[in-house]
Protein backbone atom coordinates (compact mmCIF):
# COMPACT_ATOMS: atom_id res chain seq x y z
CA UNK A 1 0.00 0.00 0.00
CA UNK A 2 1.33 3.52 -1.20
CA UNK A 3 1.24 5.98 1.73
CA UNK A 4 1.06 9.30 -0.28
CA UNK A 5 1.70 10.96 3.12
CA UNK A 6 5.58 10.00 2.16
CA UNK A 7 6.38 12.03 -0.46
CA UNK A 8 5.15 15.45 1.51
CA UNK A 9 8.98 16.63 2.51
CA UNK A 10 10.41 15.67 -1.06
CA UNK A 11 12.76 18.12 -1.53
CA UNK A 12 11.06 18.91 -5.46
CA UNK A 13 10.85 22.40 -6.45
CA UNK A 14 9.43 24.42 -9.11
CA UNK A 15 10.29 25.72 -12.32
CA UNK A 16 10.47 29.47 -9.63
CA UNK A 17 12.84 27.72 -7.60
CA UNK A 18 15.40 27.34 -10.33
CA UNK A 19 14.59 30.88 -11.82
CA UNK A 20 15.55 32.00 -8.01
CA UNK A 21 18.87 30.39 -8.09
CA UNK A 22 19.85 32.97 -11.12
CA UNK A 23 19.05 35.94 -8.63
CA UNK A 24 17.10 37.91 -11.61
CA UNK A 25 17.28 41.19 -9.48
CA UNK A 26 21.29 41.20 -9.62
CA UNK A 27 20.40 39.90 -13.29
CA UNK A 28 18.73 43.19 -14.10
CA UNK A 29 21.50 45.09 -13.41
CA UNK A 30 23.74 43.16 -15.33
CA UNK A 31 21.09 43.13 -18.22
CA UNK A 32 21.14 47.32 -18.31
CA UNK A 33 24.82 47.70 -18.06
CA UNK A 34 25.61 45.10 -20.45
CA UNK A 35 23.24 46.41 -23.37
CA UNK A 36 24.59 50.18 -22.47
CA UNK A 37 27.87 49.02 -22.93
CA UNK A 38 27.13 47.17 -26.04
CA UNK A 39 24.71 50.31 -27.18
CA UNK A 40 27.04 52.95 -26.99
CA UNK A 41 30.29 50.94 -28.22
CA UNK A 42 31.10 52.29 -31.56
CA UNK A 43 29.94 50.06 -34.69
CA UNK A 44 27.10 48.37 -35.80
CA UNK A 45 25.58 45.53 -33.83
CA UNK A 46 22.66 43.86 -35.61
CA UNK A 47 19.55 44.63 -32.78
CA UNK A 48 19.13 40.61 -32.91
CA UNK A 49 22.19 39.85 -32.41
CA UNK A 50 22.23 42.67 -29.78
CA UNK A 51 19.81 40.77 -27.72
CA UNK A 52 21.22 37.25 -27.86
CA UNK A 53 24.55 38.85 -26.39
CA UNK A 54 22.97 40.44 -23.78
CA UNK A 55 21.03 37.32 -23.05
CA UNK A 56 24.00 35.69 -22.74
CA UNK A 57 25.53 37.49 -20.87
CA UNK A 58 22.85 37.56 -18.44
CA UNK A 59 22.32 33.60 -18.08
CA UNK A 60 26.36 33.99 -17.91
CA UNK A 61 25.36 36.34 -14.84
CA UNK A 62 22.81 33.91 -13.57
CA UNK A 63 24.88 30.57 -13.80
CA UNK A 64 27.78 32.57 -11.84
CA UNK A 65 24.69 33.54 -8.93
CA UNK A 66 23.56 29.91 -8.71
CA UNK A 67 27.25 28.62 -8.04
CA UNK A 68 27.54 30.94 -5.42
CA UNK A 69 24.24 29.83 -4.15
CA UNK A 70 25.75 26.14 -4.38
CA UNK A 71 28.70 27.56 -2.15
CA UNK A 72 27.30 29.44 0.02
CA UNK A 73 24.41 26.99 1.04
CA UNK A 74 25.94 27.36 4.71
CA UNK A 75 25.87 30.87 5.37
CA UNK A 76 22.94 31.32 3.57
CA UNK A 77 21.15 28.50 6.04
CA UNK A 78 22.40 30.58 8.74
CA UNK A 79 21.28 34.12 7.74
CA UNK A 80 17.24 35.36 8.23
CA UNK A 81 17.49 37.46 4.90
CA UNK A 82 18.78 33.94 2.65
CA UNK A 83 16.98 31.45 4.64
CA UNK A 84 14.29 31.06 2.35
CA UNK A 85 16.24 30.66 -0.78
CA UNK A 86 16.20 27.65 -2.66
CA UNK A 87 18.78 25.47 -1.18
CA UNK A 88 18.26 25.85 2.38
CA UNK A 89 14.73 26.14 2.30
CA UNK A 90 14.83 22.13 0.46
CA UNK A 91 13.03 23.03 -2.41
CA UNK A 92 16.24 22.49 -4.59
CA UNK A 93 19.09 19.83 -3.77
CA UNK A 94 22.97 21.31 -3.68
CA UNK A 95 23.57 19.07 -6.82
CA UNK A 96 21.02 20.56 -8.89
CA UNK A 97 22.27 23.79 -8.45
CA UNK A 98 25.84 22.55 -9.21
CA UNK A 99 24.60 21.55 -11.87
CA UNK A 100 22.60 24.34 -13.07
CA UNK A 101 25.70 26.68 -12.66
CA UNK A 102 28.39 24.29 -14.60
CA UNK A 103 25.52 23.90 -17.90
CA UNK A 104 24.42 27.53 -17.97
CA UNK A 105 27.92 28.60 -17.60
CA UNK A 106 29.11 26.59 -20.07
CA UNK A 107 26.27 27.13 -22.36
CA UNK A 108 26.48 31.07 -22.10
CA UNK A 109 29.91 30.94 -23.20
CA UNK A 110 29.36 28.97 -25.80
CA UNK A 111 26.42 31.16 -27.28
CA UNK A 112 28.15 34.36 -27.00
CA UNK A 113 31.26 33.41 -28.59
CA UNK A 114 28.99 31.86 -31.30
CA UNK A 115 26.72 35.16 -31.65
CA UNK A 116 29.15 38.05 -30.91
CA UNK A 117 33.15 36.85 -31.01
CA UNK A 118 35.24 34.73 -28.41
CA UNK A 119 37.07 38.04 -26.73
CA UNK A 120 33.73 38.88 -25.59
CA UNK A 121 32.92 34.82 -24.45
CA UNK A 122 36.09 34.75 -23.24
CA UNK A 123 35.77 37.87 -21.04
CA UNK A 124 32.61 36.37 -19.72
CA UNK A 125 33.91 33.02 -18.63
CA UNK A 126 36.90 34.84 -16.81
CA UNK A 127 33.45 37.08 -14.77
CA UNK A 128 31.94 33.86 -14.11
CA UNK A 129 35.00 32.71 -12.45
CA UNK A 130 35.56 35.42 -10.99
CA UNK A 131 32.63 35.79 -9.33
CA UNK A 132 32.56 32.08 -8.12
CA UNK A 133 36.00 31.02 -7.88
CA UNK A 134 37.65 34.50 -6.44
CA UNK A 135 34.89 36.00 -4.84
CA UNK A 136 32.62 33.21 -3.31
CA UNK A 137 35.26 30.73 -2.65
CA UNK A 138 38.53 32.80 -2.19
CA UNK A 139 37.84 36.09 -0.62
CA UNK A 140 33.98 36.09 0.82
CA UNK A 141 34.87 33.97 3.31
CA UNK A 142 38.53 35.43 4.54
CA UNK A 143 38.62 39.25 4.31
CA UNK A 144 36.22 42.15 5.14
CA UNK A 145 37.71 43.82 1.56
CA UNK A 146 34.96 40.85 -0.39
CA UNK A 147 32.40 43.80 -1.01
CA UNK A 148 35.37 45.76 -2.79
CA UNK A 149 37.15 42.56 -4.80
CA UNK A 150 33.67 41.03 -5.43
CA UNK A 151 32.36 44.33 -6.61
CA UNK A 152 34.26 43.25 -9.88
CA UNK A 153 32.41 41.11 -11.13
CA UNK A 154 29.65 42.91 -10.98
CA UNK A 155 31.49 45.57 -13.04
CA UNK A 156 32.74 43.32 -15.78
CA UNK A 157 29.16 43.40 -17.94
CA UNK A 158 29.41 46.17 -20.01
CA UNK A 159 33.04 46.09 -20.19
CA UNK A 160 31.42 42.45 -22.08
CA UNK A 161 28.92 44.02 -23.72
CA UNK A 162 31.34 46.49 -25.20
CA UNK A 163 33.33 43.56 -26.47
CA UNK A 164 30.72 42.18 -28.24
CA UNK A 165 30.24 45.34 -30.26
CA UNK A 166 34.09 45.71 -30.80
CA UNK A 167 36.05 43.03 -30.16
CA UNK A 168 37.90 44.08 -27.48
CA UNK A 169 38.27 46.86 -24.70
CA UNK A 170 38.74 50.74 -24.75
CA UNK A 171 39.37 53.50 -22.51
CA UNK A 172 35.15 53.48 -22.37
CA UNK A 173 34.72 50.71 -21.38
CA UNK A 174 37.65 51.03 -18.54
CA UNK A 175 35.78 53.83 -17.06
CA UNK A 176 32.28 52.34 -17.02
CA UNK A 177 34.12 49.18 -15.31
CA UNK A 178 35.34 51.65 -12.41
CA UNK A 179 32.27 53.54 -12.10
CA UNK A 180 30.95 50.07 -10.77
CA UNK A 181 33.83 49.06 -9.23
CA UNK A 182 34.40 52.08 -7.28
CA UNK A 183 30.35 52.57 -6.38
CA UNK A 184 30.15 48.98 -5.00
CA UNK A 185 31.86 49.39 -1.83
CA UNK A 186 30.23 52.68 -0.52
CA UNK A 187 26.69 51.16 -2.03
CA UNK A 188 26.89 48.00 -0.05
CA UNK A 189 28.57 49.31 3.31
CA UNK A 190 25.50 52.18 3.61
CA UNK A 191 23.33 48.73 3.57
CA UNK A 192 25.86 47.12 6.05
CA UNK A 193 25.39 50.44 8.82
CA UNK A 194 22.10 49.65 8.86
CA UNK A 195 21.13 46.19 7.91
CA UNK A 196 23.20 44.80 10.45
CA UNK A 197 22.74 40.86 9.09
CA UNK A 198 24.39 37.99 11.07
CA UNK A 199 27.37 38.08 8.94
CA UNK A 200 29.09 36.93 12.26
CA UNK A 201 27.30 34.24 13.24
CA UNK A 202 27.87 33.05 9.44
CA UNK A 203 31.25 33.65 9.70
CA UNK A 204 31.77 36.18 6.85
CA UNK A 205 34.69 39.06 7.82
CA UNK A 206 32.10 42.04 7.39
CA UNK A 207 34.32 45.38 7.34
CA UNK A 208 31.98 46.89 9.90
CA UNK A 209 32.35 43.68 12.54
CA UNK A 210 36.24 43.39 11.86
CA UNK A 211 37.41 46.95 11.59
CA UNK A 212 34.12 49.07 13.50
CA UNK A 213 30.93 50.77 12.07
CA UNK A 214 33.69 54.21 12.35
CA UNK A 215 36.14 52.62 9.91
CA UNK A 216 32.84 51.80 7.89
CA UNK A 217 31.89 55.29 7.34
CA UNK A 218 35.75 56.47 6.91
CA UNK A 219 35.66 53.98 4.40
CA UNK A 220 32.56 54.88 2.21
CA UNK A 221 33.97 58.31 2.36
CA UNK A 222 36.84 57.38 0.94
CA UNK A 223 35.57 55.24 -2.27
CA UNK A 224 33.07 58.38 -3.07
CA UNK A 225 36.14 60.82 -3.37
CA UNK A 226 37.55 58.12 -5.38
CA UNK A 227 34.69 57.28 -7.63
CA UNK A 228 33.80 61.42 -8.40
CA UNK A 229 37.11 61.28 -11.20
CA UNK A 230 36.01 58.15 -12.96
CA UNK A 231 32.16 59.14 -13.47
CA UNK A 232 33.00 62.42 -14.51
CA UNK A 233 36.60 61.10 -16.52
CA UNK A 234 33.94 58.83 -18.30
CA UNK A 235 31.94 62.55 -19.67
CA UNK A 236 35.22 63.27 -21.09
CA UNK A 237 35.39 60.37 -23.10
CA UNK A 238 34.16 59.51 -27.01
CA UNK A 239 30.89 58.28 -24.94
CA UNK A 240 29.99 61.43 -22.92
CA UNK A 241 28.76 64.62 -23.72
CA UNK A 242 26.87 67.65 -22.18
CA UNK A 243 24.18 65.80 -20.72
CA UNK A 244 26.13 62.60 -19.11
CA UNK A 245 28.75 65.56 -17.91
CA UNK A 246 25.52 67.72 -16.25
CA UNK A 247 23.57 64.24 -14.26
CA UNK A 248 27.11 63.29 -13.44
CA UNK A 249 28.35 66.44 -11.84
CA UNK A 250 24.75 66.59 -10.19
CA UNK A 251 24.42 62.98 -9.01
CA UNK A 252 28.43 63.54 -7.58
CA UNK A 253 27.54 66.49 -5.65
CA UNK A 254 24.45 64.81 -4.23
CA UNK A 255 26.46 61.39 -3.16
CA UNK A 256 29.12 63.23 -1.80
CA UNK A 257 27.34 65.06 0.33
CA UNK A 258 25.58 62.41 1.62
CA UNK A 259 28.60 60.04 2.48
CA UNK A 260 29.84 63.14 4.03
CA UNK A 261 27.22 63.54 6.46
CA UNK A 262 27.32 59.69 7.05
CA UNK A 263 30.98 60.53 7.75
CA UNK A 264 30.24 62.84 10.24
CA UNK A 265 27.62 60.73 12.44
CA UNK A 266 28.28 58.78 15.38
CA UNK A 267 26.62 55.38 15.71
CA UNK A 268 24.41 57.37 18.69
CA UNK A 269 23.07 60.10 16.13
CA UNK A 270 22.22 57.13 13.29
CA UNK A 271 20.11 54.64 16.10
CA UNK A 272 18.43 58.19 17.46
CA UNK A 273 16.59 58.87 13.66
CA UNK A 274 16.71 54.71 12.98
CA UNK A 275 19.53 55.10 10.07
CA UNK A 276 17.76 57.54 7.99
CA UNK A 277 20.32 59.14 6.46
CA UNK A 278 22.22 55.73 5.98
CA UNK A 279 19.13 54.57 4.47
CA UNK A 280 18.52 57.74 2.19
CA UNK A 281 22.43 57.43 0.59
CA UNK A 282 21.15 54.43 -0.01
CA UNK A 283 18.91 54.43 -2.25
CA UNK A 284 20.77 57.68 -3.78
CA UNK A 285 23.66 55.13 -4.47
CA UNK A 286 20.47 53.04 -6.83
CA UNK A 287 19.64 56.13 -8.60
CA UNK A 288 22.85 56.79 -9.02
CA UNK A 289 24.11 53.88 -11.20
CA UNK A 290 21.23 53.97 -13.38
CA UNK A 291 21.08 57.37 -14.08
CA UNK A 292 24.71 57.39 -15.06
CA UNK A 293 24.26 54.59 -17.40
CA UNK A 294 20.74 56.29 -18.61
CA UNK A 295 22.68 59.14 -18.98
CA UNK A 296 24.93 57.33 -21.54
CA UNK A 297 22.30 55.82 -22.96
CA UNK A 298 20.54 59.21 -23.94
CA UNK A 299 23.91 60.74 -24.51
CA UNK A 300 24.79 58.44 -27.11
CA UNK A 301 21.12 58.68 -28.50
CA UNK A 302 21.76 62.80 -28.82
CA UNK A 303 25.38 62.36 -30.26
CA UNK A 304 28.48 63.28 -28.14
CA UNK A 305 30.61 66.26 -27.46
CA UNK B 1 -12.61 12.24 -8.01
CA UNK B 2 -9.28 11.90 -7.57
CA UNK B 3 -7.46 15.28 -6.22
CA UNK B 4 -3.86 15.95 -8.02
CA UNK B 5 -1.34 15.78 -5.38
CA UNK B 6 0.70 19.61 -4.94
CA UNK B 7 4.13 17.10 -6.06
CA UNK B 8 2.32 16.50 -9.16
CA UNK B 9 1.74 20.23 -9.53
CA UNK B 10 5.01 20.69 -8.75
CA UNK B 11 6.05 18.90 -11.34
CA UNK B 12 3.93 20.43 -14.08
CA UNK B 13 5.44 23.89 -13.32
CA UNK B 14 9.15 22.29 -14.01
CA UNK B 15 8.58 20.39 -17.23
CA UNK B 16 6.35 23.22 -18.85
CA UNK B 17 8.69 26.17 -17.72
CA UNK B 18 11.71 23.50 -19.11
CA UNK B 19 9.34 22.91 -22.21
CA UNK B 20 8.99 26.45 -23.23
CA UNK B 21 12.91 27.47 -22.21
CA UNK B 22 13.58 24.46 -24.63
CA UNK B 23 10.86 25.72 -27.31
CA UNK B 24 12.41 29.56 -27.07
CA UNK B 25 16.30 28.46 -27.55
CA UNK B 26 15.36 26.66 -30.66
CA UNK B 27 13.45 29.68 -32.00
CA UNK B 28 16.80 31.56 -31.09
CA UNK B 29 19.04 29.53 -33.03
CA UNK B 30 16.48 29.70 -36.06
CA UNK B 31 16.41 33.37 -35.79
CA UNK B 32 19.84 33.85 -35.33
CA UNK B 33 21.10 31.36 -37.88
CA UNK B 34 18.57 33.52 -40.73
CA UNK B 35 20.41 36.65 -38.99
CA UNK B 36 23.82 35.48 -39.76
CA UNK B 37 22.95 33.94 -43.31
CA UNK B 38 21.89 37.34 -44.43
CA UNK B 39 24.92 38.86 -42.80
CA UNK B 40 26.68 36.90 -45.12
CA UNK B 41 28.48 35.47 -42.46
CA UNK B 42 31.16 32.56 -43.25
CA UNK B 43 29.03 29.40 -42.88
CA UNK B 44 31.61 26.55 -43.94
CA UNK B 45 35.01 25.54 -41.62
CA UNK B 46 37.89 24.61 -43.27
CA UNK B 47 38.15 20.34 -43.76
CA UNK B 48 41.44 20.21 -44.29
CA UNK B 49 40.74 20.77 -48.37
CA UNK B 50 41.21 24.03 -49.98
CA UNK B 51 38.20 25.18 -51.80
CA UNK B 52 37.30 28.29 -53.58
CA UNK B 53 34.64 29.56 -51.23
CA UNK B 54 36.99 30.16 -48.35
CA UNK B 55 39.79 32.21 -50.25
CA UNK B 56 39.84 35.49 -48.58
CA UNK B 57 37.71 37.90 -49.99
CA UNK B 58 40.43 40.83 -50.22
CA UNK B 59 42.14 39.27 -53.61
CA UNK B 60 42.89 41.95 -55.91
CA UNK B 61 40.25 42.82 -58.68
CA UNK B 62 41.72 40.88 -61.71
CA UNK B 63 44.34 38.41 -59.75
CA UNK B 64 44.12 34.95 -60.19
CA UNK B 65 43.13 33.22 -56.95
CA UNK B 66 45.65 30.21 -56.15
CA UNK B 67 43.61 27.52 -56.30
CA UNK B 68 44.95 23.53 -55.85
CA UNK B 69 43.78 21.40 -58.73
CA UNK B 70 41.09 18.91 -57.35
CA UNK B 71 42.40 15.75 -55.30
CA UNK B 72 45.91 17.04 -55.05
CA UNK B 73 46.95 17.81 -51.13
CA UNK B 74 47.99 21.48 -50.65
CA UNK B 75 51.52 20.83 -49.47
CA UNK B 76 52.38 18.80 -53.03
CA UNK B 77 51.08 21.41 -55.33
CA UNK B 78 52.96 23.54 -57.21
Amino acid sequence: MTDINAYDASPEGEFRDYVALLKPRVMSLVVFTAFVGLWVAPGQVHPFIGFCAVLFIALGGGASGALNMWYDRDIDAVMNRTRSRPIPSGRVQESEALGLGIVLGTISVMMLGLVANWFAAGFLAFTIFFYAVVYTVWLKRSTPQNIVIGGAAGAFPPMIGWACATGGIGIESILMFMLIFVWTPPHFWALALFMKEDYHRAGVPMLTVTHGRRSTRRHILAYAVALAPFAIGLGLTSIGGPLYMAVSVVLNVAFLRGCWQIFRRSEDQAIADDYAVEKRVFRLSLYYLFLHFLALLVQSWLGGW
Amino acid sequence: MRIEHELHARRRSRNVGLGLVLLAFVALIFALTVVKVRQGDLMEAYDHQPRVSLTPLDTPAGAPAEETPAGVPAEEAP
